[in-house]
């Protein structure tokens, strides 16, 4: 992938424009961006066609190895663009001495719930297929 | 001088308070507000398989939470949320590609955004009542 052709022609012949993360940044928001426009269709068309169904069949439906695969995808993708997002966020409107703060317990909230919810889904999964 | 130079009180450029809102500037803050109010119901999705991974009492439990009126408000809240987020972010990515920036245009898919978001919002709730209606 040529990253430079993202630049105008006038930035890359100033050659001005991000030296550092500034770039990185940008362009992982919208790497998680494009993941999610299929990975949260799938999962809120899953949601509507279990709609009214209990546990037994949502518990079946986790065991698929399929359904893991996807759920870990989207609990990585969903988390990364959110620690991204909230970052911009807290870094456009907190100016005091809480936005150092603000910036880590964001990020490490983000990488907490993205983990937590990643075992959740795998001991669900782990549980069905003992079972099966 | 009274003051030392960094002290002395600036004049400020006028605040975004004072202007008309308007379909641009509304849809910009919306992205944000709905990627805050996302990922703070993205706490829920993980609670809720937390819930599930613990059994089925854990599980009633969380059912019954969503399916109280203000779980149930929140949740409609969050689908519309979600489909705006999910077209403006499309929209961004358009953007991107330096397409649909003639003021025309920026009109044209702003009203798309909204119009979508409502009409994808409704039929996510009609085709989820039906489902459970039917099961």
């Amino acid at each position: 992938m040529d990253r430079y052709r993202l630049h105008s022609p006038l930035a890359r012949a100033k050659g001005l424009g991000s030296a550092k993360a500034g770039f990185g940044h940008w362009w992982t928001e919208r790497v998680t961006a494009v993941a999610l426009i299929p990975l949260s269709v799938w999962f809120v068309a899953a949601l509507i066609a279990h709609s009214g169904n209990g546990y037994d069949s949502f518990i079946n439906w986790m065991g698929s190895p399929i359904t893991v695969v996807m759920m870990v995808l989207l609990l990585i993708t969903l988390f990364w663009h959110a620690a991204l997002g909230l970052q911009v966020v807290i870094e456009d409107y907190i100016h005091s001495g809480a936005k150092v703060w603000a910036l880590l317990m964001a990020r490490y909230a983000c990488f907490a719930l993205a983990l937590t919810g990643i075992v959740a889904t795998l001991r669900i999964a782990v549980g069905v297929w003992s079972l099966g | 001088m009274s003051q030392p130079p960094a002290k002395r009180v600036r004049p400020l450029s006028p605040n975004i308070q004072i202007y008309r809102p308007q379909l641009t500037s509304v849809l910009s803050i919306a992205n944000r507000i709905t990627g805050i109010f996302l990922s703070a119901c993205a706490v829920f999705l993980v609670f809720w398989l937390v819930a599930a991974a613990r059994g089925p009492q854990a599980y009633a439990r969380f059912d019954a939470l969503i399916g109280s009126w203000p779980g149930q408000l929140v949740l409609l809240a969050a689908t519309f949320a979600f489909f705006l987020h999910l077209c403006g972010g499309i929209r961004h990515l358009v953007w991107d590609t330096v397409r649909g920036f003639e003021l025309r245009q920026i009109y044209a898919s702003g009203w798309l955004l909204i119009a979508a978001s409502v009409v994808l919002t409704l039929a996510s709730w009609v085709a989820s009542l039906v489902i459970a209606g039917q099961g």
